[in-house]
């Protein structure tokens, strides 16, 4: 398709004001954050800083445990993430290239669960957990995670179907059972939709709120959303102090977002519209 | 041969039924038990640390006259109605725009998704700010404008606006980049046999974009449907449900009573009711959907 000069420009206007709009929050919270305190309360704002003070930032670390919940939420992020990937792919690989009796039946079981949101089961969730003693612990966050994620299982089993069977099936005739074709041929093809899908769920965990306001009691054990979320009770307007711990917070995220976003867009549009 | 098919076929169902093992004991246990407790919760009233009573549909009669409960149910579909179009609105007209080869999309699509990436309580704090009535960024610009800003966040009204702004920034970049990628599955043929009909700009986009792209539209609207049931960081950190509980919606009510008065059995008919409702908009939408919705094959 060829597009008048006229067309092209007014396109590109359109999509930099939204990304503009898209970004500003996060160029706000940054700048604010390395604002002295004098110049954040100025009206009309000030949108571009002219004296930093990055002072705020280890007052941050100092009036909240947020070392702590930096811990804590790593904690979550890997293992459930490491976890997920792993029992996901198993389970998507049977579905793909396994056929074993009542495989279409156990995968719309899967799929019928993704409708099912997360109020109805937590409170059935907090009584067992509660029962285990986990309240207060990161298991409740962690475990479940690990062991049921119709989502990863849809998404890896998408990719895994585009995988020619003929590896499978070559592989076998030489002899090798499931498990070392899954672990030796399909893992490394996969590659791809595993860091996709691995991504998803560090991401998730890591921004994570329902789940660790409800199981987690003690400022010891929290993640670094429910620290936000209480710093903001304590420190109502003392913007400078909510921005840099905003800034900390996101951080890592945006890092990580930034150096693999390819696989994130890739994988919305595979999961996405083949949906 | 079969006797040997027939051996194969049943290493196949033990190899099959241990890989999916650990996925399905977290089904039975991390999801489907649950469902099945919060049902049986309905029909027990109790307070989490007293013996637990069968009062019947007890539950149900208290709730359905709570006026918080119609309330909070109200509030959910009016946040999810103002969402819903709006984020359509945006998302698909970034697309139409930005469809075709051009120069920065990469650097585009990454800036608007990174809303998404980053929902998290931290971001709802900057929200918080941009949205503050006297020295909120928001009514600034607006000033700049010549608009004199509505008092966000404490009028009924601009309170529920305020998260469905907010939540449209969050989903806009995501959508965009399922519609995009919607729009790329349009086969070109189409439009070279318009071409060749003399069909217009205007009746191209009528005849063909909107009703090749409805497979992508309902994919989108049934899932926006859904997440903005579930929205609770978006208000409990914004506005804490108010002001006058105009942005309490049905998550919101689920936890209070659940983890704030230890009313279990209401709780449990609470959130029963919720996913009934979206299972019920679900289903119209699927019925619904026959009419406006073209599959290419």
């Amino acid at each position: 398709m060829t597009r008048s000069l006229a067309s092209r420009t007014v396109s590109h206007a359109a999509i930099i004001l939204f990304c503009v709009i898209a970004v500003f929050p996060f160029y706000w919270m940054l700048t604010t954050a390395m604002k002295p305190r004098e110049d954040i309360f100025l009206f009309p704002p000030l949108l571009f800083p002219q004296h930093f003070d990055f002072g705020s930032f280890p007052l941050v670390f100092e009036l909240m445990p947020m070392a702590k919940a930096y811990w804590n939420s790593v904690q979550v992020a890997v293992l459930t993430t490491v976890g997920t990937v792993f029992t996901s792919a198993l389970a998507a690989y049977a579905f793909a290239k396994i056929p074993f009796k009542g495989s279409g039946f156990v995968f719309g079981a899967f799929l019928s669960t993704l409708m099912i949101p997360f109020t109805i089961i937590m409170i059935p969730l907090y009584l067992v957990f509660s029962k285990m003693h986990w309240i207060d612990t990161l298991n409740p966050l962690i475990v479940p995670t690990v062991l049921i994620n119709a989502y990863g299982v849809f998404l890896l089993k998408q990719f895994m179907m585009g995988v020619p069977s003929a590896y499978v099936e070559s592989a076998k005739i030489d002899g090798a059972h499931h498990f070392s074709i899954f672990w030796r041929i399909m893992m490394p093809l996969c590659k791809p939709a595993l860091i996709t899908l691995g991504l998803f769920t560090f991401i998730g965990k890591w921004n994570e709120f329902v789940g660790p306001l409800i199981f987690l009691n003690s400022e010891d054990h929290f993640t670094i959303p429910l620290i936000i979320a209480s710093f903001q009770g304590v420190y109502t307007i003392e913007w400078g102090l909510l921005m840099s711990a905003a800034t900390v917070a996101v951080i890592p995220i945006m890092v990580l977002y930034l150096l693999t976003q390819k696989y994130y867009i890739e994988g919305i549009t595979l999961s996405g519209v083949k949906g | 041969m079969s006797k040997r098919k027939s051996k194969l076929g049943a290493s196949d169902n033990i190899w099959g039924y241990l890989f999916i093992t650990p996925q399905i004991v977290g089904l039975l246990a991390f999801t489907l038990f649950p469902v099945a407790t919060s049902v049986y919760l309905c029909f027990l009233q109790w307070d989490f640390t007293s013996q637990a009573e069968f009062v019947g549909l007890e539950n149900f009669n208290t709730i359905f006259q709570e006026e918080l409960f119609t309330k909070s149910i109200v509030n959910t579909f009016l946040i999810v109605l103002g969402v819903v179009p709006l984020t359509v609105l945006v998302s698909l007209a970034l697309a139409l725009l930005t469809t075709g080869k051009m120069r920065g999309l990469a650097v585009y699509k990454s800036a608007l998704f990174l809303p998404m990436v980053t929902s998290s309580a931290a971001v709802i704090l900057v929200w918080y700010w941009i949205y503050a009535p006297e020295i909120g960024l928001l009514n600034y610009f607006l000033e700049q404008l010549g608009i004199g800003g509505p008092q966000w966040l404490t009028e009924t009204f601009w309170a529920r606006a305020a998260i469905v702004l907010m939540l449209t920034w969050q989903g806009m970049g995501y959508y965009y980049i399922i519609f995009l990628a919607g729009l790329k599955g349009i086969p070109h043929d189409y439009y070279e046999a318009a071409n060749i009909d003399g069909a217009s700009a205007f009746q191209k986009f009528f005849k063909i974009t909107l009703p090749l792209l409805s497979p992508t539209t309902f994919f989108i609207v049934v899932t926006m449907l859904i997440s903005g049931f579930n929205a609770f960081q978006e208000p409990f950190i914004l506005t804490k449900g108010g002001p006058n509980f105009s942005t309490y919606n049905i998550v919101m009510y689920v936890y209070d009573l659940a983890f704030r008065y230890f009313r279990m059995g209401e709780a449990a008919v609470v959130s029963v009711v919720m996913v009934l409702i979206i299972g019920i908009v679900t289903y119209i939408q699927f019925r619904f959907s026959k009419r406006w919705v073209t599959y290419l094959d």
